[in-house]
């Protein structure tokens, strides 16, 4: 079980640990620095996390000893744009190739150390394989015709927030976009195909609801012990494959709403996810005040809301995509919110303990 | 002197204090005759600043605002604004930034 896990937060990255008396604040990195994401290379243990400079850019740091130091590494960074080239989304924006965000990170397979992936806006996939210090763009997808009908979600301009590196094989990799639906490659990126055929979007005219590739998946997580077991937080409802992003099923059995950013899947149940819903789309806060975290151990067929321990009464934090993080044992999760409130459940969310309601506004939340 | 050739002038360049808890950036004295020539010049010797002022496509971010002399550049795209010898260049952000 992970007794350490990091936040991300508009002004910083914490460090949070449980000792004698508890989950509490053990360190503070970055203050007043905007950190966005972590990620934990379990190969090694080190330890990324990215800073969003509003002025000066978004950058990447990496420490070796568990949070302790840190030092800069090298970030994404495009290609220069050729001269006279219209590169415009589906909304018809001229796309910028500038990095905006690194806004997914992952770390590639067991047999290939070093080998790194990120997810930007405004749309590129980058892999490093020197462990970040350089990165390359992944010009496949890049370059794919279809990465002209995305649009921003979330953003001004499209990006990729989730990078699923299959534990069977490392060269199968599964990414969400917003607003780009799901995309497979199974040759470790020279090939792409958009996966999201069975999801629908509300915020399209109907005779587009069920193109797969301007759906918005707010984040996608894969199960790693049935990695064809995937779960979609979706724009406008929850999708689920069990086909490795083959086809998705919609579950509308979700309560108290199916909206949400976040979603946690059990790393060896398939079955069993979490998610914090909130009131759809155009309120985005938690139900009538309330704030909740369901729970479905039958595939979506039925969910409970667990509430023990967690504010029911005034509470507005909503919970981003990024902030909803299990742990290797699938025992205890943890969520953060854009009040800085940050709760822990051991017990797979039956009772949750609050850790701070005082943190800065919360982008991630990560077990160590 | 061959015709065309052009005697280097040497510009000091400055940049906000804000950008010191990120990233070494003393003043520094460089030769050019554009914003692009001087700057490229200062990130020679400290490479790593250049990300945080210029974007990917080595135009000035959207939220800085150089200064030659005290008035903001016109080319933010290329960088092409004169620098005369002795130019005071300002690397600043821009309050459009918040």
């Amino acid at each position: 079980m992970s007794d350490r896990i990091y936040a991300a937060t508009r002004k910083g990255l914490f460090t949070i640990d449980r000792g004698p008396a508890g989950w509490k604040v053990s360190r503070a990195a970055f203050l007043g620095s905007t950190a966005g994401l972590v990620l934990i290379d379990r190969r090694t243990g080190d330890v990324f996390t990215t800073l969003g400079h509003g002025h000066f850019g978004s950058k990447l740091h990496r420490s070796t000893d568990r949070g302790g130091t840190w030092k800069e590494i090298g970030a994404p960074a495009y290609p220069k744009k050729p001269e006279g080239l219209s590169d415009k989304d589906g909304g018809g924006n001229e796309i910028d190739w500038s990095l905006k965000a690194i806004w997914a990170l992952a770390a590639g397979g067991p047999n290939e150390p070093g080998a790194l992936w990120a997810g930007t806006i405004p749309g590129g996939l980058f892999r490093s394989t020197d462990s970040g210090a350089t990165w390359s763009l992944v010009r496949p997808l890049w370059d794919n015709p279809k990465r002209h009908e995305w649009f921003g979600g979330g953003a001004d301009q499209p990006g990729i927030h989730s990078v699923c590196v299959d534990p069977r094989d490392a060269r199968t990799v599964r990414i969400g976009v917003s607003c780009g639906g799901v995309w497979t490659t199974r040759d470790g990126g020279e090939t792409w195909a958009c996966t999201a055929d069975g999801m629908r979007a509300e915020y399209m005219p109907p005779d587009r609801a069920l193109d797969p590739n301007i759906q918005d998946p707010h984040i996608l997580v894969q199960c790693a012990a049935k990695p064809d077991a995937m779960w979609v937080q979706h724009h406008n409802g929850i999708f689920r494959t069990t086909d490795g992003a083959r086809s998705w099923t919609e579950i509308t059995t979700a309560t108290p709403s199916v909206f949400g950013f976040a979603v946690a899947v059990h790393p060896k149940d398939p079955e069993t996810a979490w998610f914090v819903p909130a009131r759809k789309d155009e309120y985005r806060y938690p139900v009538d005040g309330k704030i909740v975290v369901s729970r479905t151990r039958d595939g979506g067929k039925t969910f409970e809301a667990l509430r023990k321990g967690l504010p029911q009464e005034h509470a507005y934090d909503i919970t981003f995509r990024h902030a909803l993080d299990i742990d290797a044992t699938g025992s205890r999760l943890a969520f953060g919110s854009t009040t800085g409130s940050l709760w822990v459940t051991e017990d797979q969310g039956d009772s949750w303990q609050t850790v701070s309601e005082h943190l800065p506004p919360i982008y991630a939340v990560k077990f160590e | 002197m061959p015709d065309g050739y052009k005697v280097p002038v040497m510009a000091k360049v400055t940049f906000t204090a804000n950008l010191r808890q990120h990233v070494e950036c003393p003043p520094i004295e460089a030769p050019g005759r554009t914003v692009r020539d001087v700057l490229d010049a200062a990130f020679r010797e400290n490479s790593k600043l250049r990300s945080y002022v210029l974007d990917d496509q080595g135009a000035v971010r959207k939220h800085m605002v150089i200064f030659v002399n005290g008035r903001a550049i016109a080319d933010r795209a290329t960088l092409s604004d004169p620098v005369a010898e002795g130019a005071e260049i300002y690397v600043m952000q821009a309050l459009s930034g918040g």
